[in-house]
């Protein structure tokens, strides 16, 4: 599946709550809590994306061209916003990554949900997986 | 419906912002002591300043000038009566209780402070109670002394006790926890902290709204408090100070308004309260914040106590239910002294704060979670954070049933 196609998926998937926001974060932090585990020496310092309230720590896996994610967050609600970036992204080239569009947070009905602390640290998540894949194109 | 003197749905209809839905659900605003809404007497104060009187203060020969100077004068002796000072000169306005306890900590503390000195803070202080003296310390040579806290939030006293020394200079102290919602024995901690002629700053952020203030029967030295969390505008706070100290401290900053002569080779300052009230003041809100002490002053502390206490009880037996059914461990209370503010932090288990905040907020409930600018005390409890909900006379237990129904959802779905 393409990006475009993925992220239209997730929002018919939550379009399904139309506007009871309660349900929706039930919901995401369902998929939070579907995310494999990380591998725990993975999961350190080095790993921790800056700029976030909650923590999250994004760790980038190379496989044939490719970029894989492995993500965990100390809070559910952000585990499940990473959970989505890491589907939409994870096993896409950096070319594609770099030349997409996120546009499902806002057709989700989360941007003024996450509240512009929150989104800072969104921000920070799309920021730092961009640059994975910034540097992974660079290294081919 | 709680029994209360207060005619609660009355109240509400003043409180414009109450009506409103947040993410399609009626606005419930439980974050009070962060800040408080404003009555339209508050709000119209501030048009009507704009509109009708807006003028630089003080010296102005004109009609608008002489007005506004007069409403701006108004609020001081406002603000006089409300903690009962001795004088008006007394009032001086600030940009809030942080720059209050800046003020004093950089005149009283940079004049009379020196090497091996000691101030006293307690483990609940805000850390704007905390980071002026730490600065005034570390540039004086002066020694920061910590007042030991029981788990449930009281201060100990007998380590108060064996803290004061000849060598105490300062003793500041939150009046009401903003985390924790204890209530401080302050007249104990400034008549035993007078026994060793220190003086007493008390960070009165979160008393002003709850607590009777009598600053002459107290003998407090020096009390900061803020309007905005007193239905007032925000960016203003007011530092009050016995003359004969304030009188002693130099200028805090430089400017007009604070000066009596100017030449380049000498000024003069200007007497209390203008000695500290360089530049132009913060006039449209300190003028609407005279509307704030007033609807206050009317509805009475005590009313406001009494009902506000009731919400409080009313939250906290909702939780203990809570308790019953989902296991003492489902919820952990953070702060339960005998005597507290409308104020409730708390915790649950393998719940993330931010995660009940979201939650929260997804059902309109606004809360604040967090260190609430308090990390040691955070530290002394070993949490990162809380949820806290604080009470104002505008909220109802209908709207705390919301929150406890919510929180009970939460609870149920693990």
């Amino acid at each position: 599946m393409t990006i475009t196609e993925i992220q239209d998926d997730i929002i018919a998937d939550f379009s399904l709550f139309e506007d009871d926001m309660e349900s929706k974060l039930f919901y995401l932090m369902d998929l939070g809590k579907r995310l494999p585990p990380m591998t725990p020496a993975h999961q350190t310092e080095e790993y921790i994306v800056k700029g976030c309230q909650s923590k999250v720590w994004l760790f980038p896996v190379f496989e044939e061209g490719k970029l894989f994610f492995e993500a965990d967050s100390n809070t559910e609600i952000t585990k499940g916003l990473v959970s989505l970036l890491v589907k939409i992204w994870g096993g896409k080239t950096p070319e594609e990554i770099m030349s997409s569009e996120l546009y499902f947070i806002e057709k989700i009905g989360m941007s003024h949900m996450i509240g512009s602390q929150r989104s800072n640290g969104f921000s920070s998540m799309i920021k730092q997986m961009k640059m994975y894949a910034f540097a992974l194109n660079k290294a081919q | 419906m709680s029994s209360t003197l207060l005619d609660i749905d009355s109240i509400r209809k003043q409180f414009p912002i109450l009506h409103q839905k947040v993410n399609g659900k009626d606005l419930v605003y439980f974050d009070n002591a962060a800040t408080t809404q404003k009555p339209l007497t508050v709000i119209d104060a501030l048009n009507t300043y704009y509109s009708l009187h807006n003028a630089n203060i003080h010296r102005g020969a004109h009609t608008l000038a002489d007005r506004s100077t007069g409403l701006f004068e108004a609020t001081r002796k406002s603000v006089q009566a409300f903690i009962n000072a001795n004088e008006s000169e007394e009032i001086i306005f600030t940009k809030g209780v942080t720059e209050s306890i800046n003020l004093v900590a950089q005149s009283y503390g940079r004049k009379y402070l020196t090497a091996g000195d000691e101030i006293i803070l307690s483990q609940m202080e805000h850390h704007s109670n905390i980071v002026p003296w730490q600065m005034i310390a570390e540039e004086t040579g002066a020694v920061i002394k910590v007042i030991d806290m029981h788990f449930n939030g009281e201060l100990d006293m007998q380590h108060y006790q064996s803290l004061l020394s000849v060598r105490t200079k300062i003793v500041s102290c939150v009046w009401a926890s903003n985390a924790l919602g204890t209530i401080n024995p302050i007249k104990d901690i400034i008549d035993l902290a007078h026994q060793f002629n220190a003086v007493v700053m008390i960070d009165g952020a979160q008393a002003g709204s709850h607590i009777e203030i009598d600053v002459q029967d107290l003998a407090i030295d020096f009390l900061a408090l803020s309007s905005h969390k007193l239905y007032g505008p925000t960016g203003l706070g007011v530092l009050y100070g016995k003359r004969k100290l304030l009188e002693t401290m130099p200028p805090y900053q430089g400017g007009g308004e604070m000066i009596k002569e100017v030449s380049f080779e000498k000024t003069t300052y200007n007497s209390i309260p203008f000695k500290f009230e360089a530049g132009t003041p913060n006039i449209g809100d300190v003028i609407a914040f005279n509307e704030a002490i007033k609807y206050v002053t009317v509805l009475g502390k005590d009313a406001i106590a009494q009902y506000e206490q009731s919400l409080l009880t009313h939250f906290v037996n909702g939780l203990y239910a809570l308790q019953n059914t989902f296991g003492e461990k489902a919820i952990s209370f953070i702060g339960t002294a005998k005597n507290k503010v409308a104020v409730q932090s708390f915790v649950m288990e393998n719940k993330h704060h931010f995660d009940i905040g979201l939650m929260l907020d997804a059902k309109g409930i606004a809360v604040r979670t967090g260190h609430h600018c308090t990390q040691p005390l955070m530290q002394f409890y070993g949490i990162e954070g809380t949820v806290r909900a604080s009470f104002a006379f505008y909220n109802t237990v209908e709207e705390i049933d919301i929150l406890l129904e919510s929180l009970k959802k939460m609870l149920e779905r693990g």
